[in-house]
């Protein structure tokens, strides 16, 4: 980013000497503007009564009330904490599965089987999570689920998972596995691919055995990829994964939502089955400012392990 | 290279990994890909099978009803189908356009505000407004509650594909490339238009592929803007309201006078999901082809 400066002029010979490029600039401008800082005031809605026919600023001012109600009702602490809870789940068990993955792939030899083994495990990277949704279904149903067929082969009885909240965040995590691991662990394979091989090369002389060379070559130098990839995933820990939680779970599970409901999952249904636009907004704005607190904060960290990675 | 001048005799944890490595490697490739096939095979299952069997690898009693019933007159799926194609289409294609040019704008040295207007762009990534404000943007304010314009235009640019744009005209094509054109008389435009977009093609088809598989797998802005008024709506959100509302199927087949008791239901979930996934296994090829660029390109902030 660190170009020479230009010499320092009045901002309006600037405007116009810059005229090319901003108009090339002007539709993203316009399009941000519109989709991104016009929502911003609408955060209003948190401190409103909200009322459909007056709008936002129309509405009646109520202050706190609405935060001060959801977190009485000891829903918010809830939401928090499987959001955060779910999160670290995904984060921990990706990462470890995804670098296992790559340190495999680097010792296997067999060239065809890498290249078929990686277009099968990134394929369910591609589809959406409503496809997700019919996966899991044709798996946990039960009238004709794949585990309860299994089960009954087995002549073991039937179990309804939609019913048991305790199996859900196993399940939620290993469809998380299932969908993302295979491509994120590209990136550490790539990072594999990068790496002096000269090293190996003298471990090997020294009669270094292949675990050891994982164990003492390989992994630490995916140490640095491993730290921006955790520090830039924590950056997201307050945001649930709102596509995987409705179509896996289901919209209206009332049985499963204290185990599987997210801070996601509880806005869209308070504003769209309940229409109670501040109640969600409330939630929507403990989550955006908390949210910008802690991405502001492990930028602060990643710009002191590795500057060339900090967002700003 | 050749294979078997590497082939080192391996010591046994090394042995132990290649055989764990295989098997773990091999089953998780598999578990991936068994999903895909067993919803192939159901698509082509006899309803009543399915029902009483369960799912296979492939279709015991095979069937054509549930495609029949796609197909059939009165079916929205295929008028669905052709919506989402060409929504994917031009939405890839002009935010594709915008992407490219607001990247290459931002790169250019001699662009004195480019610092700001990175700014302007990297806050968006940091603070919303939220799911209500953003509703109520489209519904009230906008008025493009039932409108197609509501799926086209949200996803249309990102900040992260422009700044990904960004990094990759800067690391891979010098400056003197523009400057050099420029002198022969050419608008920064023309210069994008006819000198940076040629040599731009990997970063085009990685975020072009992004944002295409984004169009097409999109049902949230469906789901919130269009409702059942819209005839045609995209195919994930007929995939969705599908799994999630029998009724759905059986209001529209009730239109086509098949009795309840007959409907394909379960098998015309499946081929659904199968006609809504072509697209992508169609496009397939292309998405591994540049997959390792589309994850590198751009990851480091110049």
């Amino acid at each position: 980013m660190k170009t020479k400066n230009l010499p320092k002029q009045p901002w309006k010979k600037t405007l116009k000497k810059d005229r090319k490029f901003l108009i090339m600039c002007l539709p993203a401008i316009v399009f941000f503007l519109i989709f991104a800082y016009l929502p911003m005031p609408g955060i209003w809605v948190a401190f409103v009564r909200f009322d459909y026919a007056k709008g936002i600023f129309g509405s009646p001012f109520v202050g706190l009330s609405n935060l001060k109600f959801i977190a009485m009702s000891g829903k918010l602490g809830m939401l928090v904490r499987n959001t955060i809870l779910y999160n670290v789940g995904f984060i921990a068990t990706s990462t470890v599965m995804q670098i296992l993955i790559a340190l495999l792939f680097n010792e296997l030899t067999n060239r065809a089987f890498r290249k078929y083994a990686q277009s099968f495990m990134i394929l369910p990277n591609f589809i959406s999570y409503v496809l997700v949704g019919v996966f899991s279904f044709v798996i946990f149903n039960n009238t004709n689920g794949i585990l309860n067929t299994i089960l009954k082969a087995f002549g073991a009885s039937p179990i309804n998972v939609y019913e048991k909240a305790a199996a859900w965040p196993l399940i939620l995590v290993l469809i998380n596995l299932w969908k993302g691991s295979g491509y994120g662990s590209i990136v550490y394979f790539a990072a594999l691919m990068g790496m002096d091989r000269e090293m190996l090369e003298a471990a090997k002389v020294d009669g270094a055995t292949t675990i050891q060379r994982i164990r003492y070559i390989t992994l630490p130098s995916l140490r640095p990829t491993i730290i921006i990839l955790l520090l830039l995933s924590l950056g997201g820990i307050l945001h649930g994964n709102f596509d995987l939680f409705y179509n896996v779970v289901g919209s209206n599970n009332v049985l499963l939502q204290n185990s599987t409901d997210v801070l996601e999952t509880f806005i869209f249904r308070a504003m769209v089955s309940n229409s109670n636009f501040s109640t969600a907004a409330a939630v929507s704005f403990v989550q955006s400012v908390f949210g910008l607190i802690v991405v502001l904060a492990t930028n602060f960290v990643v710009k002191k392990v590795e500057p060339d990675y900090a967002l700003f | 290279m050749s294979e078997h001048k590497n082939k080192v005799r391996l010591d046994f944890s090394g042995r132990v990994i290649q055989v764990a490595g295989y098997l773990f490697i091999a089953l998780f490739a598999l578990s991936c890909l068994i999903p895909f096939i067993m919803m192939l095979a159901a698509s082509f299952e006899n309803e009543r099978t399915l029902a009483l069997e369960g799912y296979y690898l492939w279709p015991r009693d095979f069937s054509l009803d549930a495609y029949k019933a796609i197909f059939g007159p009165g079916s929205e799926i295929l008028g669905s189908f052709v919506l989402t194609l060409i929504l994917t289409a031009i939405g890839t294609s002009l935010g594709l356009f915008l992407t490219a040019l607001t990247g290459y704008a931002l790169q250019r040295p001699d662009f004195r505000c480019r610092n700001a207007v990175s700014l302007y762009l990297y806050i968006t990534t940091l603070f919303s407004g939220g799911l209500v404000a953003f509703y109520l943007l489209i519904t009230r304010y906008l008025g493009l509650k039932n409108s197609y314009l509501a799926i086209l235009l949200p996803p249309l640019m990102s900040s992260w594909n422009i700044i990904m744009m960004k990094n990759f005209i800067k690391n891979s094509i010098p400056h003197t490339v523009s400057e050099a054109a420029e002198i022969d008389g050419a608008s920064p435009f023309v210069t994008f238009i006819r000198v940076i977009l040629p040599m731009s093609k990997p970063a085009l088809a990685t975020i072009g592929l992004f944002i295409g598989l984004g169009y097409w797998n999109e049902w949230y802005n469906a789901m919130l803007f269009l409702d059942s008024s819209m005839k045609y709506r995209p195919m994930q959100l007929i995939l969705y309201n599908l799994i999630n509302q029998a009724s759905y199927l059986k209001n529209s087949l009730a239109a086509q006078n098949i009795p309840a008791q007959e409907m394909p239901l379960e098998t015309v979930k499946m081929a659904t999901a199968v006609i809504s996934t072509i697209p992508i296994i169609m496009a397939y090829p292309m998405v591994q082809k540049y997959f390792v660029s589309g994850i590198t390109v751009g990851s480091v902030k110049g």
